[in-house]
């Protein structure tokens, strides 16, 4: 009995003390890990608000939607940026959302089998293509197509409307709110298509061959089991699009043609908050009243960011957790 | 018998063969259409794709040429090149992915590993995809309030943090998708062995799981290649040869946008030049990261 313990206690107590310091060290530097990000979200939030204080201070609530952006008197707005940030995400949806939802149903109903993977990895790169690179070749191909085509197309047909021609009036410069939009709907597609597939997927198949088994089309199988069923992760894919447009910098700075005004026409130009930081900051003097009016900005799109992020969130839980 | 029960059995109005038909083919119609509409989508779709495709390698190799490797960046019409810029996007592309890369590991394998379901993991987990998507450019603003301005001015440095940042929920994000992957059998096992905890995850797990997070890291670096918006204020950009962190430091793509922004014929040129650079390697990445991923499975 004695002889035994004597044995087997010293053994297995050393080497678990060893085993222990380690797991000890190694589980406190992933928690310590995980705290660093939760620290990094809160310390850009606290930043931005500090940073962005003194605008805060001198404009009150009235800079966020104050239409003014004079440099010269010092007096600053947010109001025609948040306009344009809004607008052109919310343009971007409806450009990009009956595209990706075509995209997803041919990816998961439709394309052959062999043709499903190379398809999907070709719309996915999509989204890899840097951002800057969609302002180049929305700047150089995209806005002098539109100047000389669509544009006075649409201004032809549609500008004379009674109640929505305004909308369609102006000059076609190519550049402007809608050409931005435009592009940032081609760069949100892959997200939502990507979405939209993968919750596709999950529809039981027990579901989709009953349908089929009462003599649906495919179309009533989509419209009638698979939409409704996945109905809330779709919304939550196209707010992940939603938040995605807001933020974008590069690609809206080329195309948006950089005026601080609203225009009633979707051809006009107009500024988004990312586009606005990214143009002013270079000129901004450190400590003045405009760069922190910039990084009030900031702060603004972070939190739309935020909000639109944290929901879209909340909806694909159900898809996160299979 | 059985003729009869069927045809009796048909509940509700009698069917007009004449209707049903024509129900018949207005529904085979619209499926039709919805069908070749869907179709449609997705062929404009890889069209943006060819575009874009096209574009840059019409106008990139036009203005490709060894120069672009051998000379630095140089005022409009003294025949410069990009090398400072190339260079720059490497050391701080590379450093901010090996920076980023352990922290990102280290949160995914505690969310995979340590944290399933504990409110603090969930809290984790969500903070980390808020970020995955949070807009690049506040990442740069951010840096630049902690790193540039109390430090006197633009640095490498704070380029290599703002990309690091960027590369954390990236990597976090495959690194839990491919640990959750592993069966708890394989985790028994090495318990079962007698094995501490930290070296189950080190030996056993992550290697099972290497090239999922060689994918990850792939893809965090093909993101950060591309980033513009935070390098814009922490590294700024600089025309002349400069390795010094310390230094304001030149990347290939707040390169591109200033050249591209520019009245200059030849800066535009070059711009397309760098533009096909980037697009090239970072697609290939991307492939590169998706055949690894395959070749597992």
């Amino acid at each position: 009995m004695s002889q035994a313990a004597t044995a087997t206690t010293p053994l297995p107590a050393t080497a678990r003390r060893g085993g222990n310091i380690g797991d000890i060290i190694f589980e406190w530097a992933c928690k310590g890990s995980g705290l660093l990000v939760l620290v990094l979200l809160g310390a850009i939030i606290v930043e931005l608000f500090i940073a962005g204080l003194p605008a805060f201070r001198a404009f009150g609530l009235q800079f966020i939607w104050s239409t003014e952006w004079d440099p010269v008197r010092e007096v600053f707005g947010a109001g025609v940026s948040i306009y344009g940030t809004i607008v052109t995400a919310i343009l971007a949806i409806a450009f990009a959302v009956p595209l990706a939802f075509g995209v997803a149903f041919y990816l998961t109903e439709l394309a052959p089998t062999w043709l499903r993977g190379p398809v999907g990895t070709a719309i996915e790169l999509l989204a890899a293509v840097p951002s800057i690179i969609y302002g180049m070749w929305g700047f150089f191909v995209i806005a002098p197509a539109f100047a000389a085509h669509l544009q006075p197309w649409i201004i032809d047909n549609f500008g004379e409307l009674p109640l929505v021609g305004f909308l369609f009036q102006g000059a076609p410069f190519g550049t402007g709110i809608f050409t931005a939009a435009f592009i940032l709907a081609i760069m949100i597609l892959p997200f939502i298509a990507a979405t939209m597939r993968d919750v596709f997927l999950q529809v039981p198949p027990v579901y989709k061959e009953s349908a089929y088994g009462l003599g649906a089309t495919t179309w009533e199988v989509m419209k009638g089991v698979v939409l409704p069923y996945t109905r809330v992760s779709v919304v939550g894919g196209v707010m992940l699009g939603l938040g995605r447009a807001l933020g974008e910098t590069m690609a809206v700075t080329f195309v948006i043609g950089n005026a601080n005004r609203i225009s009633t026409s979707i051809f006009g130009p107009g500024n988004t908050i990312a586009s606005l930081i990214a143009l002013e900051f270079g000129e901004s003097e450190t400590g003045s009243l405009k760069l922190s009016s910039l990084l009030a900005l900031g702060f603004i799109l972070f939190v739309l960011s935020f909000i639109v992020l944290a929901t879209s969130r909340y909806l694909l839980r159900s898809r996160l957790k299979a | 018998m059985s003729i009869s029960l069927t045809a009796g059995a048909v509940p509700g109005p009698r069917k007009d063969p004449e209707v049903a038909a024509a129900l018949g083919r207005r529904r085979k119609r619209t499926n039709t259409i919805i069908r070749a509409l869907c179709v449609g989508a997705t062929l404009i779709g890889l069209a943006f794709l060819a575009s874009i495709l096209i574009t840059l390698t019409y106008r990139g190799f036009e203005a490709m040429s060894v120069r672009v490797f051998t000379n630095v960046t140089a005022p409009p019409g003294s025949e410069g090149g990009l090398l400072n810029a190339i260079v720059g996007s490497l050391i701080q592309a590379s450093l901010g992915t090996a920076i980023g890369t352990p922290i990102g590991m280290l949160v995914g394998t505690y969310l995979a590993e340590y944290a399933k379901g504990s409110k603090f993991g969930n809290l984790v987990r969500f903070v980390s995809d808020i970020l995955l998507s949070a807009p690049s450019i506040l990442v740069g603003l951010f840096v630049y309030q902690i790193l540039v301005l109390p430090f006197g001015g633009f640095s490498g440095w704070a380029g290599v943090v703002a990309l690091a940042i960027i590369v954390i929920p990236v990597v976090v994000r495959t690194t839990e998708d491919m640990l959750t992957l592993i069966p708890n059998t394989l985790r028994e096992a090495v318990i079962g062995l007698g094995s501490p905890k930290w070296k189950m995850i080190v030996l056993i797990c992550w290697k099972s799981a290497m090239s999922g997070i060689i994918t990850g890291i792939l893809l965090a670096v093909a993101r950060v290649a591309g980033e513009t918006a935070p390098l814009l204020f922490t590294s700024l950009g600089n025309n002349a040869w400069s390795t010094n962190l310390s230094a304001p430091m030149a990347s290939l793509p707040v390169t591109i946008y200033s050249m591209a922004g520019s009245p200059f014929e030849d800066w535009i040129a070059l711009a397309w030049a760098g533009a096909l650079l980037i697009t090239l390697s970072v697609l290939a990445l991307n492939v590169l990261a998706r055949s690894v991923l395959r070749t597992r499975k």
